[in-house]
C-alpha cells in the first residue's frame, strides 16, 4: 500500500500539470486505508469499553490494559523453550498448526475421493448417505477416546479428531459439486469417447473444484475450532493445552491473549484459503 | 437408387408419457448433407441425439453403414447447440482432449502427431493465434468455430450439427457456414453431414436434401425436399437460380401449413 501511494505521489510531482486523475486515485487509496483504520479503531473502542465495564463489575476478570501488556510480552518473545512445561506461545501455536495440518491433510485425502465416489455413483450414495448423515452431527471430540485407543497417544488422538472433523464439509461439498456436472458436459465426454480417467480429470474435477475449495475452507475452519478443544483434553504442547494450563495457573490475562491469537490465526487461515480458492474459479460461459 | 448409409427405421422416442417423435423413417446416402428443419419442439434434436447414440430409441432402429447404433462412437462427431466447450480448458486443449481420447496411442511420437492434427484444424478455422484462450475469452463465433474444429478433428464419418450457428449474428453465421463447407471439402474422412436448424436459408445454402418435420408431440417427417442448386454454391448467385424461389416457397408452405391450421382452429 505504502509503495503504491509513494509512487503515486512521485508521479504527481513529475507530471506537474496533470494532477487531477492521480490525485483522485491517491485520494481513493488513502480513503480506503483510512476507512479500514477507522473501522478497526471503532471495533477496538467498542470491545475495549464493554470489556473494561465487565472487568469493573467482575473483579476476577482482567481488564483490557493488563491483558494487552501480557499479550505484548507473549508475542515479543514467542519462541523461548524452558522445558516441556514452559514454552513460548509461538511454539505452542506451531505445535497446534502442525497437528491441524496433518489432520486436515489426512481428512482431505480421504474426504475428496469419498466425495467424488458419492457424487458419481448413485448406488454408493445410497449406501453411504446414511453413514454420513449419522456421523456428521457427532461432535468430533466424541471421537477422542477412540483415537486414544487406536493410536495409543494423546497428541495423535488430537490429530485423529481433526481428521474426522475436517472430513464432513469436504465430503459433502465435493459430492455436491461432482453430482452437479451438467448434462451437456457429460454428453461431450460421451460423444468424444473420453475414458473414465479423462472424464474425471478433465470434466468432473475441474467442474467441482470451486465446491471442493469451499469444502476445504469450511473443514479448515472447523479443524482450527476443534484443535483447541482436543488439546485441552490431550495436554502437552499446543495452544489448546496452553489455554487450559493458563487457566489452571489462574493466569487469565494469558487465557485472553491466547484467545486473541487463536482468532487472528484463524482469520489469516480463512483469508489465505479464500485467496487460493479464487484461483480455481472459472468464468461461466453462456 | 444409391445405397443407404445412415438408416433410420420406424423410430419412436418417448420420454415417459410424452412421445417426441413417432414412426420416423429416413435414409441418408453416403456423402450427403441433410438438414432437419421444423418448428422448435418438433423433435429434430431428439432425432440427432438418436443418431449420436446419446439416447436410445423407444422403438425402431438406427443403423450406420449396416451396423446398429447402440451408443456414441468415434465415427460420429457432433457440434452442440451451445458449443459444449469445457470452460476451464484452452481452445487448444478443448480440441486436443477430444483428439487424444479418440485416437489411440500414448507414446511421444503419437502424442506429437495428435498435437499436429489439432494445430492443422485450428489453423484451418483461423484460431491458431487464439489457441491459449479460454472459451470465456472468445466471441460467440470463435467458440462455435472451436466446437466445429473439435468435431472435425476426430475425423468422424458422420458429422452431426445441432443448430450450430443459431445463436450467432447474420454476418458471423454466413462466415461460419462458408468455413463449414470448406472444412467439409477439405476433410477427406467426413463426408456425410446431418444438421438440425430452423433457418430455411441456412438449410438451402448448405444441404442436398431438407427434411421437414411436423410439429410435436408425436412429430414425424412431413416431407423431404431436394435442393436442386449446383455446388459450389454462391450465396448471391443462388438467389437468381430458377429453382431457388420454387424450393423456398415449397419449404415455407410446408412449414407454414401447420401454423395456419393452428390459427384457424383458434379462430
Amino acid at each position: 500500500m505504502s509503495v503504491i501511494s509513494n509512487s503515486r505521489s512521485r508521479t504527481i510531482g513529475l507530471a506537474g500539470s496533470l494532477k487531477a486523475p492521480a490525485l483522485s486515485g491517491l485520494w481513493r487509496t488513502s480513503r480506503r486505508t483510512t476507512s479500514a483504520l477507522v473501522s478497526l479503531a471503532g471495533a477496538a473502542v467498542i470491545l475495549g469499553t464493554v470489556w473494561a465495564l465487565a472487568a469493573a463489575f467482575q473483579k476476577d476478570l482482567p481488564g483490557p490494559i493488563s491483558t494487552m501488556e501480557t499479550f505484548w510480552r507473549l508475542v515479543s518473545n514467542p519462541f523461548y523453550d524452558n522445558g516441556p512445561n514452559d514454552k513460548g506461545v509461538g511454539l505452542q501455536l506451531a505445535a497446534s498448526l502442525k497437528r491441524v495440518a496433518t489432520g486436515f491433510a489426512l481428512g482431505s485425502a480421504i474426504g475428496i475421493p469419498l466425495g467424488v465416489l458419492l457424487g458419481v455413483s448413485g448406488i454408493f450414495r445410497r449406501f453411504m448417505d446414511p453413514v454420513v448423515q449419522v456421523l456428521r452431527p457427532v461432535s468430533p471430540l466424541a471421537w477422542f477416546p477412540i483415537g486414544l485407543v487406536v493410536l495409543q497417544s494423546a497428541p495423535q488422538a488430537a490429530v485423529f479428531v481433526v481428521c474426522i472433523c475436517s472430513l464432513w464439509p469436504t465430503v459433502i461439498n465435493t459430492a455436491f459439486g461432482v453430482a452437479g456436472v451438467p448434462e451437456s458436459q457429460k454428453n461431450v465426454a460421451r460423444v468424444f469417447q473420453f475414458s473414465r480417467w479423462k472424464y474425471l480429470t478433465r470434466i468432473v474435477l475441474p467442474h467441482s473444484m470451486p465446491h471442493i475449495m469451499t469444502g476445504l475452507r469450511l473443514s479448515m475452519g472447523t479443524a482450527w475450532l476443534v484443535i483447541v478443544a482436543a488439546e485441552m483434553l490431550s495436554g502437552g504442547t499446543g495452544i489448546g493445552s496452553y489455554v487450559w494450563e493458563s487457566w489452571n495457573a489462574l493466569n487469565l490475562e494469558q487465557v485472553l491473549s491466547a484467545i486473541l491469537l487463536i482468532g487472528i490465526v484463524g482469520l489469516l487461515f480463512d483469508r489465505l484459503f479464500a485467496f487460493v480458492a479464487a484461483r480455481f474459479d472459472f468464468p461461466e460461459v453462456a | 437408387m444409391e445405397q443407404s448409409y445412415l438408416e433410420i427405421r420406424n423410430v419412436t422416442k418417448s420420454f415417459g408419457n410424452y412421445t417426441a417423435v413417432a414412426g420416423v423413417n429416413l435414409s441418408i446416402r453416403h456423402g450427403e448433407f441433410v438438414s432437419l428443419i421444423g418448428h422448435s419442439g418438433c423433435g429434430k434434436s431428439t432425432l440427432l441425439s438418436l443418431i449420436a447414440g446419446l439416447t436410445r430409441a423407444t422403438d425402431g432402429t438406427v443403423e450406420l453403414d449396416g451396423k446398429l447404433i447402440s451408443g456414441p462412437g468415434r465415427d460420429r462427431g457432433m457440434v452442440f447447440q451451445h458449443h459444449g466447450l469445457l470452460p476451464w480448458l484452452s481452445v487448444f486443449a478443448n480440441v486436443y482432449e477430444a483428439v487424444d481420447a479418440v485416437f489411440p496411442g500414448r507414446r511421444p511420437p503419437e502424442k506429437k502427431e495428435k498435437r499436429e492434427r489439432v494445430e492443422r484444424m485450428l489453423r484451418v478455422v483461423g484460431l491458431w493465434d487464439h489457441r491459449e484462450k479460454k472459451p470465456g475469452e472468445l466471441s460467440g463465433g470463435m467458440r462455435q468455430r472451436t466446437a466445429v474444429a473439435r468435431a472435425f478433428a476426430i475425423a468422424p464419418k458422420v458429422l452431426l450439427l445441432d443448430e450450430p450457428f443459431g445463436a450467432l449474428d447474420a454476418l458471423t453465421k454466413g462466415a461460419l457456414q462458408d468455413e463449414l463447407l470448406n472444412l467439409w471439402a477439405f476433410d477427406q474422412a467426413t463426408e456425410t453431414v446431418v444438421m438440425v436448424t430452423h433457418d430455411i436459408d441456412e438449410a438451402m445454402y448448405l444441404s442436398d436434401r431438407i427434411v421437414v418435420m411436423t410439429n410435436g408431440p408425436r412429430a414425424t417427417i412431413r416431407d423431404i425436399v431436394e435442393v436442386p442448386l449446383p455446388r459450389p454454391r454462391d450465396r448471391r448467385a443462388m438467389l437468381h437460380h430458377p429453382a431457388y424461389a420454387n424450393t423456398k416457397e415449397h419449404l415455407l408452405d410446408l412449414l407454414a401449413e401447420r401454423a395456419v391450421v393452428g390459427v384457424a382452429a383458434v379462430a
